[in-house]
């Protein structure tokens, strides 16, 4: 395998990762589920694409560098989230999830027809900016901001939405303020990633931020585990890498890629890292939660044996 | 004003169901009241009235001298109200420690920005979270189980990690409902010292719903009795318990009809 081939999967994954990143944040720690967030994604990449194409080849490309394009990707994607939140984030679970999907494919049918970015027929010509140093930086600073909000009191009244709603507002947490900060923040980094995915395959069509997309994401962070970041990021490398490493087995490929998540889900439905962080902390509490583990199965067998004695 | 609580002509109609009747009431500041009466009395609907979980039909509540009528329940709790639930609501999956620390959110004023760039303030403040927590762990007696996963709490601890959430929030007027249910007589003399022991240490009011006439009798200084959503009657605990329409509520109506 040539280091082309592998710097292409990794870029791809370090992209699927920041997107993954942000839903980690609204269906892991916020609990609300999204299947619409390829639309943030393409929103993202089309506003990016916009900013970085040269005006000899789009009308009205800007032909700014890449950062530019990142930033307005990131805050586009945030403004129309936040405009969606405010319609949408009253519905309560399921209700909230169907608006999402209906939010997805509106903005795939609407770039579908807006001639200028090309339409269904995609639109070539954007440049090739994206490289792994650039999708590596943006991944570490990704998992950085979102290790420390998630640790911090915001983090905390999220996790506290997920738990128990209820709970969380007589405990003084605005939920929907909550709820809105998960939505704007998850579809910035669903905006960045898109900027970064069209920037590194130089062409963008709307078929590519279809449900499927949507679901794709979904998948890994259910896959990674909820509530886990370090889940995230494992889930997004895995699942980006597998279709590439069952390509020997050919037209199955897709077959066994779907077997591989089905079996895996279900001998461990909680996700491969189930909440639990790779992190000094995280790895503390997993050694004091077997210690107490034992412990009770010491007191059991105690008990056991006493009961069996007398 | 030495009333912390005023709650003035209250009314809840589910349709055409009076739930909650042109109900008034006044909980002292520093004092202990409880809200006794038989089952769908509508003791839980007036708490859902006082913290903003469900939209009162007519009346007033007044808390602190400020109107509370209707805010949204978190701003009631940042004002200082707050409660426990009948069935229990703990954060489930979250560590005793974390279900703490989250409620003590409201101490901390740093921004999302400071956090996601762990700037000074963040660090500063959430130094003084951490402590808030551990203290509060320490004086309710939960320090060795701050690790334990909330959901596999045995009972009456998990009743006590209600109170101690509630706490976090530095209320002062803590609701209670119904909050030795399922407990036995030991746990029940326990969480009555606590409640009296809280409200000296945390200087809060309490109003608490309970159907143990131990409990209520032993530390209720006030009571107000519902019967099908209407106040039935209010006083001290012995008059309260001599009063024969009080009686009647719970026990069938006195003139001769001896079954019971």
């Amino acid at each position: 395998m040539d280091w082309n081939y592998i710097q292409g999967i990794l870029m791809l994954a370090g992209i699927n990762l920041i997107a993954v990143l942000g839903l980690c944040l609204l269906t892991g720690f916020t609990g609300l589920f999204s299947f619409g967030h390829a639309g943030f994604m393409a929103i993202g990449a089309y506003i990016g694409a916009l900013m970085t194409v040269s005006p000899n080849s789009t009308p009205g490309g800007l032909g700014l560098p890449l950062i530019v394009g990142i930033v307005a990707g990131g805050a586009a994607a945030g403004l129309v989230s936040w405009g969606l939140g405010s319609i949408t984030l009253k519905l309560k679970g399921d209700y909230f999830c169907i608006a999402t999907l209906g939010f997805g494919e509106a903005i795939r049918l609407v770039l579908n027809n807006i001639q200028v970015f090309g339409g269904a027929r995609g639109w070539p010509g954007v440049p090739h900016y994206t490289t792994l140093l650039v999708v590596v930086i943006a991944g570490v600073i990704g998992v950085w901001f979102l290790a420390n909000l998630v640790r911090s009191r915001h983090g905390r009244n999220m996790i506290a939405v997920r738990e128990e709603e209820l709970a969380a507002q007589i405990a003084g947490v605005d939920v929907v303020k909550y709820k809105m900060i998960a939505l704007v923040t998850s579809a910035v980094y669903t905006g960045v990633a898109g900027v970064l995915f069209g920037h590194y395959l130089t062409f963008l069509q709307p078929k590519m931020f279809n449900m499927t997309k949507s679901t794709e994401l979904t998948i890994i962070v259910i896959f990674g585990g909820l509530g886990s970041i370090s889940g995230s990021v494992l889930g997004a490398l895995i699942l980006t890498a597998l279709p590439e490493v069952l390509r020997a087995f050919d037209i199955w490929r897709l077959v066994f890629y779907g077997a591989a998540v089905i079996l895996i889900m279900i001998s461990r439905p909680q996700g491969l890292m189930g909440g639990m962080e790779l992190s000094p902390a995280g790895i503390r509490k997993l050694t004091a939660a077997r210690r107490l583990r034992q412990e009770q199965k010491k007191a059991r067998a105690a008990e056991n044996a006493e009961g069996g004695a007398s | 004003m030495s009333d912390i609580l005023v709650v003035k002509n209250l009314t809840k109609r589910f349709g055409g169901l009076a739930a909650v009747n042109d109900v008034s009431f006044n909980v002292r500041r520093d004092g202990i009241m409880g809200l006794i009466g038989p089952n769908g009395a509508g003791k839980t609907t007036i708490f859902n009235l006082i913290t903003g979980v469900y939209k009162v039909t007519e009346g007033s509540v007044e808390f602190d001298g400020k109107a509370i009528t209707d805010m949204e329940p978190f701003k009631i709790a940042d004002a200082g109200v707050t409660r426990t639930f009948q069935n229990i609501r703990l954060f489930k999956n979250l560590s005793v420690y974390d279900n703490v620390l989250t409620a003590c959110h409201l101490s901390a004023k740093y921004s999302i920005a400071e956090s996601i760039l762990r700037l000074p303030r963040f660090v500063r403040e959430e130094k003084a979270l951490n402590e808030k927590a551990t203290a509060l762990l320490e004086i309710m007696g939960l320090t060795d189980r701050k690790d334990v996963t909330a959901n596999n709490l045995p009972y009456g601890l998990q009743r006590r990690l209600e109170i101690v959430r509630a706490l976090a929030l530095d209320p002062q007027l803590l609701l209670l409902d119904e909050p030795a249910a399922g407990m036995n007589p030991d746990e029940t003399e326990q969480l009555m010292r606590l409640i009296v022991d809280i409200r000296q240490r945390f200087k809060l009011s309490v109003l608490v719903i309970e159907h143990h006439m131990d409990l209520v009798m032993g530390i209720c200084e006030d009571i107000v009795v519902l019967s099908f959503g209407q106040k039935l009657a209010e006083g001290l605990p012995d008059e309260v318990a001599s009063d024969p329409k009080v009686v009647e509520a719970y026990l069938g109506s006195s003139g001769g009809n001896s079954k019971c």
